[in-house]
């Protein structure tokens, strides 16, 4: 049972294990070693999957339908199809059409979760979100495409569509959604909450909205493809190379080894390119039909019509305390949106079960469905977004309560989580709390905020949580008599530095140099890499690495290693090079790997609660007289177990609170109430944060390993984002005495 | 985008003979507004007509001590401008407010006053829009509505425009040179675009057959100006208000005030109510709130655009007690 522990007074930080600071020496692990990436990025010479060039490469681009649901009556593609350089235009009318989606995705092939929408696109005449491409048109020239598909003509017959979110959760139209084995927490509940809220003598009750969010990643959705036979290779923008070949192999009814998909480089994810979307098949389907290799690079209102975001959300958050602030009951409720087409649960709940301790605990997930293209991954998908309701409704009983939110956050740390009474497999929240609060000096802030000016100063502060988990992943080391390595794996480097890091892990398992160390990556004739997500790939690969280490040098040591001899110098003396692998690709060796792998996830999940975490502290300066909001200070302070490298792992923090800076103060995706069309699809009107919006961000590491993932990584893509909306609200609370419940934190909603 | 004609002519001349004969051209300055209007299908002319080798850049003092800002100025050259920094730093506060820097290198003075309103029906080919297709309906007014105006709007559009330098302009009285097949003419900044009325797709009193060849400025006022610009980031976003203020108070009593209004009408605001109210009372917060009132009592809002009645009143109540700070301190 989880018990309330004695409120420990604020001690000065805790001293922490030195952060890595560029050691010369020594592991190769930690050391902020520069993204191999890094100058072939900078100079443009890194080539993209809109990029490659072809022979007789044509061009495609897609005509979309701007209406929610409809019956397509007629196409008229006569002006199209006479346009100079128009090879064909590919509709429902002319196209063979593909495999479905698999209507049940299972985790034993996880290639059957990245359909990002069940549309039959082009094989169906019906239509279910504004945006669906309806036709294709193929050219010789993409000037020759983009007009040829402005002169496509096409009649809808209207269908009744339900777009409104707020109006369909408010009708009671949500239905609850069903806790599954093994995957995150939607749904959970301990003891008996909403009476034990009855009974607390302190009570925060709160509602919450967020908006939808589009993905907006610097290089737009992006394919190219080519036919030979039956034998396709595709270049594209992709998260997950392998679920993306089996995806196509399915789809296009091939076997999976017919299908070779590369992608070296993407230039960002976010979770917007986990999913295969309608750019890639029709840009493989256009290859198939026309004979020729065709490149299709979505248009930045193309990317946000046809790829999902994020599912807007409505909260309430409940928290019961005693006298002393100890919680005695938390009640999180979340209304979120999918799509008849696809879409799916966020996990917008799941760490209100795990933050704080609490006797009582009740979570609830429910969905309404609506005609609009469905939701998706997007960075931290729910944690981000369910951190604004919890971390906000903290604040507020800290306020309520009189108490610094530091103070209240310490009282209730957890000894187990309080809605499974689980283990923490590592949880250094409250040297995160010191480590941050000192480097930010939270002590010296006034409480209540400050006027400056014309300006009111405030000051937040809010956890950063984020589950960890572990993929299976495949791997070939070699060892060659010379001294250098070359790891192989089909993972993209998709700007987190992967191939660097990695490059550091086997320096380190083999005792070489990083320089020895070549990586060969963003191929799927390669072993097959995790996906990218889940803020899984470092470690899942870096566990693949130390097991073909080991294997290594189990088969080193056969080949009459001398004592005090390293790997190297044994091979060199030999004359040999060694090759090992782990993880098979194929047959009963990949099956036995996905068994395996559902058993590990189900019984770690049992064992152990692991999570990354981080404490978040902020100063916003609020116009007095507008309202406008500007975050002037950042400290992040951040567990995610070890440390592979402190510069890419201090940047995807930074990124992750950058992101965050959108989500709270600016980003919303603006749809129509009336037709279901979003009518800020492009980077003028969707407002991410520019350099001017980013302050200075200090990141602190605790550098502290996870002892049950493998190297002791905890995950560092999407824990950087999570509290951020409330660590703002927070502040903005402190400035303004006023609690905005909604996101984005526009001045409308801040101004006196 | 669809196949069009381009042309760089190299003097004035060769431009008004070309858009006589061809009234669907287009002047294409830096390009920042036109051709993202062009891929979306907004815009549609036959002819782009290059105005960048015509001999119209720069800018110099003009006769009676303004200054001639020529029509193909770039905005960034305007905005580093020495004259225009220190005689007329309103107008560079505003045009540095403006966009971002890459857009502001290629965007010209001409250009600018011609950019059309980034209202989302307007630039949405889908949707219905008065301005864009003269009689297909207005999706703002029961639609998303945040950016939309609350001044001088009609039943027809209430789209707002989206500039920044031209706010600035107008309070600075500005005269607008417009070069046609009759010669040349000045227009006031305040005559120079038109209230969309019934007829939103008419913005300015430029003809087809004409072409803006400068900006006149008057000598600099005594006093001091300011722009202030409210906006949802802090960099590459239109104004939600901004406010292009002047003003010259002397012996406790304000002797001439300036005010223009951006992001909350359909036009270059100018503030005229609300400088009637000023000139010649005692700057006091009273009276600023008095001036900010009596120019938002026409204001007409909708739901979404609402919070920009009070939004507007505050911010030029704000500027005005700033500017009446920097004017004791100067």
């Amino acid at each position: 049972m989880t018990t309330t522990t004695p409120a420990p007074a604020i001690r000065p930080a805790a001293p922490s294990r030195p952060r890595p600071h560029a050691p010369e020496s020594g592991p190769w692990v930690g050391r902020p070693v520069d993204r191999r990436d890094g100058p072939t990025k900078t100079t443009g010479t890194a080539t993209f999957s809109a990029e490659y060039q072809l022979p007789d490469l044509a061009h495609g681009w897609l005509v979309h339908a701007p209406i929610a649901r409809a019956r397509i009556t007629a196409i008229d593609d006569a002006a199209a199809r006479a346009h100079p350089g128009v090879l064909t235009v590919l509709s429902h009318l002319n196209t063979p059409r593909l495999k479905p989606s698999p209507a049940r995705p299972s985790l034993l092939d996880m290639s059957t979760m990245v359909g990002g929408t069940r549309v039959d696109y082009l094989g169906t005449d019906e239509v279910f979100f504004d945006g669906q491409p309806v036709a294709v048109v193929v050219a010789e020239s993409l000037e020759a495409a983009q007009y040829a598909a402005s002169l496509v003509q096409v009649d809808y017959a209207p269908l009744p569509a339900t777009i409104d979110f707020a109006a369909a959760a408010a009708a009671g139209r949500a239905t609850p959604v069903k806790q599954s084995l093994g995957m995150p927490t939607l749904v959970g509940s301990v003891g008996d909450a909403d009476a034990a809220l009855g009974r607390a003598a302190h009570v925060v009750d709160l509602h919450f909205t967020t908006p939808g969010h589009n993905h907006n990643a610097l290089e737009p959705h992006a394919t190219t493809a080519v036919w030979d036979g039956d034998r396709v290779t595709v270049w594209d923008a992709t998260q997950g190379i392998d679920w993306f070949r089996k995806h196509l192999a399915l789809r296009f009814d091939v076997p999976v080894e017919s299908v070779r998909v590369i992608a070296p480089f993407v230039g960002g994810g976010f979770g917007g390119k986990g999913s295969v979307w309608a750019g890639t098949l029709l840009t493989v389907l256009a290859a198939r039909v026309t004979g020729r290799p065709v490149r299709m690079a979505l248009s930045r209102e193309a990317v946000n019509r046809v790829v999902g975001g994020r599912t807007p959300t409505r909260q309430r958050v409940a928290l019961g305390a005693d006298a002393d602030g100890r919680l005695t009951s938390v009640i999180h409720e979340a209304v979120l949106r999918n799509s008849p087409v696809g879409g799916g649960p966020e996990q917008v709940v799941g760490a209100s079960g795990d933050l704080y301790a609490s006797p009582h605990v009740r979570l609830v997930t429910s969905m309404v469905t609506l005609d609009l293209v469905p939701n998706t991954f997007m960075r931290a998908p729910g944690e981000s977004t369910g951190s604004f309701g919890l971390e906000s409704a903290v604040d507020q009983l800290a306020h309520d309560l009189g108490v610094d939110p530091l103070e209240l956050r310490l009282r209730n740390e957890p000894e187990t989580s309080a809605l499974h009474h689980r283990a923490f497999s590592h949880r250094r929240i409250r040297e995160l709390l010191h480590v941050g609060a000192e480097a930010f000096g939270w002590a010296d802030r006034t409480p209540g905020g400050r006027r400056d000016g014309s300006q009111l100063v405030g000051h937040g502060l809010a956890l950063a949580y984020h589950p960890a988990w572990e993929f299976p992943a495949n791997v070939t080391l070699l060892l060659r008599r010379d001294g250098t390595a070359l790891l192989r794996c089909g993972f993209q480097e998709m700007g987190m530095g992967t191939a660097t890091v990695q490059a550091q892990v086997v320096a380190d398992a083999l005792g070489i140099p990083f320089d020895a160390v070549h990586v060969d990556y963003g191929d799927s004739d390669l072993p097959i890499a995790p996906n990218a997500g889940g803020s899984t790939q470092s470690a899942s690969i870096a566990a693949a690495v130390l097991r073909s280490a080991a294997k290594l040098r189990r088969a080193v040591s056969q080949l009459h290693q001398r004592p005090g001899e390293s790997l190297a110098q044994t091979l060199t003396r030999v004359g040999r090079d060694v090759e090992v692998s782990v993880g098979s690709d194929v047959g009963v060796g990949a099956a036995a790997t996905s068994v395996r792998f559902i058993a590990t996830t189900l019984l770690n999940q049992r064992r152990w609660v692991r999570a990354a975490s981080g404490a978040h502290f902020c100063e916003v300066r609020v116009d007095a007289d507008t309202g406008e909001v500007r975050v002037t200070r950042w400290v992040g302070a951040f567990d995610i177990g070890t440390v592979l490298n402190a510069k890419t792992a201090a940047s995807q923090l930074r990124g992750g609170i950058v992101m965050g800076l959108g989500l709270a103060l600016t980003e919303e995706t603006v749809v129509d109430g009336r037709t279901g069309r979003i009518m800020n699809a492009g980077l003028a009107e969707y407002h991410v944060p520019t350099h001017a919006d980013v302050p200075h961000i200090d990141i602190h590491l605790l550098d502290d390993p996870d002892p049950t993932m493998p190297l002791g990584v905890l995950g560092a893509g999407e824990v950087g984002i999570t509290g951020v909306g409330a660590a703002i609200a927070n502040a903005v609370f402190d400035a303004t005495g006023r609690r905005v419940t909604d996101l984005p934190l526009t001045l409308d909603r801040v101004a006196p | 985008m669809r196949p069009v004609d381009y042309v760089r002519p190299l003097d004035v001349a060769e431009v008004l003979t070309l858009v006589a004969e061809r009234p669907a051209a287009r002047f294409l300055g830096g390009g920042t507004n036109l051709i993202d209007l062009i891929r979306q299908g907004v815009e549609r002319p036959d002819t782009l007509v290059d105005t960048t080798a015509l001999p119209l850049a720069g800018i110099d003092t003009a006769l009676g001590g303004g200054l001639r800002i020529g029509a193909t100025t770039r905005n960034s050259d305007l905005a580093d401008d020495h004259l225009v920094r220190t005689r007329y730093p309103l107008l560079a506060q505003a045009v540095l407010a403006g966009a971002s820097g890459q857009l502001r290198n290629m965007a010209t003075v001409g250009g600018n006053l011609h950019q059309r309103t980034r209202c989302p029906y307007f630039v949405d080919r889908e949707s219905p829009c008065n301005k864009r297709e003269p009689g297909s309906g207005c999706g703002a007014l029961e639609g998303i509505g945040r950016s939309t105006a609350v001044l001088g709007t009609s039943d027809h559009c209430i789209a707002v425009h989206p500039s920044d330098m031209a706010v600035a302009l107008t309070a600075l009285e500005a005269q607008v040179e417009l070069t046609g097949p009759r010669g040349t003419r000045q227009v006031a900044m305040g005559d120079f675009h038109l209230a969309p009325g019934e007829t939103p797709h008419l913005e300015t009193v430029t003809q087809a057959d004409e072409l803006v060849t400068a900006v006149l400025l008057p000598p600099p006022s005594l006093g001091v100006a300011r722009y202030r610009k409210v906006r949802d980031r802090a960099s590459y976003a239109f104004a939600l208000v901004s406010v292009a203020a002047l003003l010259d108070v002397h012996d406790g009593q304000i002797r001439q005030a300036r005010l223009g209004l951006g992001g909350v009408a359909t036009t270059p605001w100018r503030a005229h109510a609300a400088e009637l109210v000023l000139v010649g009372a005692a700057p006091t917060d009273e009276v600023f709130e008095a001036a900010a009132a009596a120019e938002l009592a026409p204001a007409k809002s909708l739901p979404d655009n609402a919070f920009k009645v009070q939004l507007a009143r505050r911010t030029i109540v704000a500027t005005l007690r700033r500017l009446r700070a920097d004017g004791s301190a100067s």
